[in-house]
C-alpha cells in the first residue's frame, strides 16, 4: 500500500464521514453544519493570517457583507426589497420552490464576486498598514460595517429582516443546508490545497518573512496582498450567504458581522490548529468547535470568560498551535530533513540548526 | 440630520455648549491615551484591554460609592490607584511578561482575549446595566441658562490635569522616570547601564492600569459606566495615539480634547447611537491618512 493509495482513502473516508455524519446523527445537524463554517472560517483566515503575516481582525466584514448581499439579491428578483424590510418579517411572504432556488443560486454568487470586489476595494484602503495598525484597522472597517448597516432602513436597520421560508420540509431543510456548508467548505479546502501548490504562495511567504525584500524581488505585493484578501472574500461572502439563510433572520450586530465572537473565533482557531499550514485551520476548527460546544453547554454563563482565558493561554503559552508542534516532534513526517551536507560544515559552530525541505 | 445641523448654525452659544462639553470629557480621554502611548512607547505593547481597565476602575468606584462603604468617588481615586497598580503588577507577571518579546500581534491578542475575561467577569457580577456614581454636585448655569456646565465634569477636568501633572512630573524629575524614559529610547543600552528593565515594564505596566483606573473613576462620575463600553475606551485611546505619536504629550492632550469635542458634535448631529461608529470611523479615518502620509515616503512595486 504506497502512500498515495493511503492518501486516497483518508480523503475518501472524511468525503463520507462528511456525507453520512448528519445521517447518523440528525440530532447534531446545525452543528455540524457550523463546524463545516468554523473550518471554512479558519481556512480563509489563514490565506492572510498564516501564509501572509497580514492578522487580520475584520475578515468578518465579508461574511456580513455576502450575508446582506445574498439576502437582498434573493429577496429583489422577486419583490420590493424595502417593502419587504419594512414589515420587519411581519408579514412572510411565501416563495415558490423555482423561485426560492434560483433566488438563493443567484444570491450566493453575486455574494461571492460582489465580496472579493468589496475585498479589493478596502485592501486599497488597509494594505497600506502594517503589522498591529493593520489588525485594529480591519477591526475599525468591520465594526463601522455592522453600525453603518444597522442604520440603513433599506436593508431594515437594527431590526434585521427575516429571510424567505424553505419550501419543504424541516428535515430537508436542514440537510439541505447543511450540504450547502460541507460543500462550501471541501471547495475552499480544495482550491487552497492546489493555491498553496502554485508560486502564489511562495510570494504570499516571501511577504510574510520580509516585505521589502519580496518587493525588491519584483514580487508585486499589493496586487497579491489584494488578490489573496479576495480569495478570502469570495468564500467568506458564500459561507456568508449561506448562513444568513441557515437561521432564517439576520441583524446587523449579532448574525452579520459578530466582530467579537465569529470575527475572533476564527484567529483563535488558526492559532490552536498553527497557522501557516493546511491542516492546522482544519483540525484547530474542529477542536475549538467541540470546546465552544461542551463550554456552552455546561459552564453556561462563563463560557465568555472560558473563551477570553483560552485565547490568553492559547496565545501565550501555546502559540505554535497543534501543527507547529508536530511539525517539530516528528519533522520526518512533514517531509521536514535535516540537510547533512550544512549540518556538518557547521558541525563545530554552535549555529542554529538549518531545516530545509 | 440637517434640522440638527441648521440647529446648530441658528443657536450659536449650542456650538460653544457642544465645545465644552467635549473638552472637558476629553480631558479625561486623554488620560487613558497617555497610559496606552506608555506602554506602547515603552514596552511595545498594544494593550486591547485599555478600555476595559478604565470601565474596572469605574465599577470599582461605584461599589465603593454603594453602601455598605458610602465612600464619595472622588475620595477614592487613591485607593483605586493603588488596587489597579497591584492588579496591573500582578497582570505583568502572569501574562504579559510572557508576550513582550514576541511579534506584535501577540500582545495584540493577548490583552484582546484579556479584555473579553475582564468585560465578562464585570458583567457576570454587575449585569450589563448602565451605572453611574453620583458625586451629588450642582449644575452650574452661564448666561441665563444657555450655557450649563456640571460641577462634576469641570472637577473632573480639574484632577485629569492634577493627575497628568503629578505623572509628568514623576516622569521628569523622578530615578524611575528616568529608567522609564530610558528604556523606551534603548532597552538594550539602558540594560548595560544597570537598569532593571524588567522592573521598569513591570511599574510600567501597572502605572498605565492606575492611570486607566483614576480615568475610570472621573468616567464613572461624569458619564456612564457599563461592562461593554470598554472597547469604545479603547478604540478612542488609540485614534488618540495613532494621530499623536507616542512621546508626545501635548499631541496626545490636544487630539484627547479634538476627539472629545468630534464626538459631541456628531452626538449631536447624528444621534448617540452613532457614538460608537463615529469612533470607529474617525480611527479608519486616521489610518488612512496616515497611510497617505506615508505614502510619499515609501516605494511600492505597482
Amino acid at each position: 500500500m504506497n502512500l498515495q493509495f493511503k492518501k486516497i482513502i483518508f480523503y475518501a473516508a472524511i468525503l463520507l464521514a462528511g456525507i453520512f455524519a448528519p445521517i447518523v446523527f440528525p440530532a447534531y445537524t446545525f452543528q455540524l453544519a457550523v463546524l463545516w463554517m468554523m473550518i471554512l472560517f479558519a481556512l480563509t483566515w489563514d490565506i492572510l493570517g498564516g501564509q501572509m503575516g497580514y492578522n487580520s481582525l475584520g475578515n468578518i466584514l465579508f461574511f456580513g457583507a455576502g450575508m446582506y448581499i445574498c439576502t437582498v439579491v434573493q429577496i429583489g428578483m422577486y419583490y420590493d426589497v424595502a417593502e419587504y424590510t419594512a414589515h420587519f418579517g411581519a408579514v412572510k411572504i411565501d416563495f415558490t420552490p423555482y423561485q426560492y432556488f434560483t433566488g438563493i443560486s443567484a444570491g450566493l454568487v453575486i455574494a461571492a464576486f460582489a465580496c472579493a470586489i468589496i475585498a479589493v476595494i478596502f485592501g486599497w484602503i488597509v494594505f497600506g498598514l502594517r503589522g498591529p495598525y493593520f489588525a485594529i484597522g480591519t477591526l475599525g472597517v468591520a465594526i463601522a460595517a455592522g453600525e453603518l448597516v444597522g442604520a440603513w432602513d433599506y436593508v431594515g436597520g437594527g431590526g434585521g429582516i427575516s429571510l424567505p421560508n424553505y419550501p419543504g420540509g424541516p428535515g430537508d431543510r436542514e440537510m439541505f443546508f447543511y450540504m450547502l456548508c460541507f460543500i462550501s467548505a471541501v471547495c475552499t479546502f480544495i482550491f487552497l490545497k492546489w493555491l498553496y501548490s502554485t508560486r502564489f504562495q511562495l510570494a504570499l511567504n516571501a511577504i510574510r518573512d520580509d516585505e521589502e525584500k519580496a518587493e525588491a524581488m519584483g514580487i508585486h505585493t499589493n496586487r497579491y496582498k489584494t488578490i489573496a484578501w479576495s480569495f478570502a472574500a469570495f468564500f467568506l461572502g458564500i459561507s456568508g450567504g449561506i448562513f444568513g439563510n441557515m437561521t432564517g433572520f439576520i441583524e446587523p450586530l449579532e448574525v452579520a458581522f459578530p466582530t467579537v465572537t465569529f470575527g475572533i473565533f476564527m484567529v483563535l482557531m488558526v492559532l490552536l490548529g498553527g497557522k501557516g499550514t493546511l491542516w492546522g485551520p482544519v483540525i484547530g476548527a474542529i477542536i475549538f468547535h467541540v470546546i465552544k460546544e461542551i463550554t456552552w453547554t455546561y459552564l453556561l454563563g462563563w463560557q465568555w470568560v472560558a473563551l477570553g482565558a483560552l485565547i490568553i493561554i492559547n496565545v501565550v503559552y501555546f502559540q505554535q498551535g497543534i501543527m507547529g508542534w508536530a511539525q517539530e516532534k516528528w519533522p520526518e513526517f512533514f517531509g521536514i530533513t535535516v540537510d547533512e551536507a550544512i549540518t556538518s560544515a557547521e558541525e563545530n559552530s554552535p549555529a542554529e540548526k538549518e531545516a530545509s525541505l | 440630520m440637517f434640522d440638527n445641523l441648521s440647529l446648530l448654525g441658528l443657536v450659536p452659544m449650542l456650538n460653544l455648549q457642544l465645545l465644552l462639553d467635549g473638552l472637558l470629557i476629553g480631558s479625561v480621554f486623554a488620560l487613558a491615551a497617555y497610559g496606552l502611548a506608555l506602554v506602547w512607547g515603552v514596552m511595545n505593547i498594544k494593550n486591547l484591554a485599555q478600555g476595559d481597565f478604565v470601565i474596572m476602575g469605574g465599577y470599582i468606584t461605584f461599589t465603593l460609592s454603594q453602601p455598605p462603604i458610602n465612600l464619595h468617588p472622588i475620595l477614592s481615586i487613591p485607593i483605586i490607584f493603588v488596587l489597579m497598580f497591584v492588579f496591573g503588577w500582578g497582570l505583568y507577571h502572569t501574562i504579559i511578561k510572557r508576550v513582550i518579546e514576541r511579534d506584535l500581534f501577540t500582545s495584540l491578542l493577548a490583552t484582546f482575549g484579556l479584555a473579553i475575561v475582564i468585560q465578562q467577569l464585570i458583567n457576570l457580577a454587575y449585569g450589563p446595566d448602565v451605572q453611574t456614581a453620583d458625586a451629588g454636585m450642582e449644575i452650574r448655569e452661564f448666561f441665563g441658562g444657555e450655557i450649563t456646565i456640571a460641577d462634576t465634569k469641570l472637577v473632573s477636568f480639574l484632577l485629569a490635569l492634577v493627575v497628568g501633572l503629578l505623572i509628568t512630573f514623576f516622569m521628569k524629575k523622578s530615578r524611575m522616570g528616568r529608567a522609564i524614559r530610558a528604556t523606551s529610547q534603548d532597552a538594550r543600552a539602558a540594560r548595560i547601564m544597570g537598569v532593571d528593565t524588567d522592573r521598569v515594564y513591570a511599574f510600567t505596566f501597572s502605572l498605565n492600569a492606575a492611570i486607566c483606573g483614576v480615568a475610570g473613576v472621573l468616567i464613572s462620575i461624569i458619564w456612564v459606566i457599563q461592562p461593554f463600553f470598554g472597547i469604545t475606551h479603547s478604540i478612542r485611546s488609540f485614534v488618540i495615539v495613532t494621530s499623536a505619536g507616542f512621546g508626545n504629550l501635548i499631541g496626545v492632550i490636544l487630539s484627547a480634547l479634538g476627539l472629545g469635542a468630534v464626538e459631541q458634535f456628531s452626538g449631536f448631529v447624528f444621534g448617540a447611537e452613532f457614538q460608537q461608529a463615529t469612533v470607529v470611523g474617525l480611527l479608519v479615518g486616521v489610518l488612512i491618512i496616515r497611510q497617505i502620509m506615508q505614502s510619499r515616503q515609501r516605494q511600492v512595486v505597482q
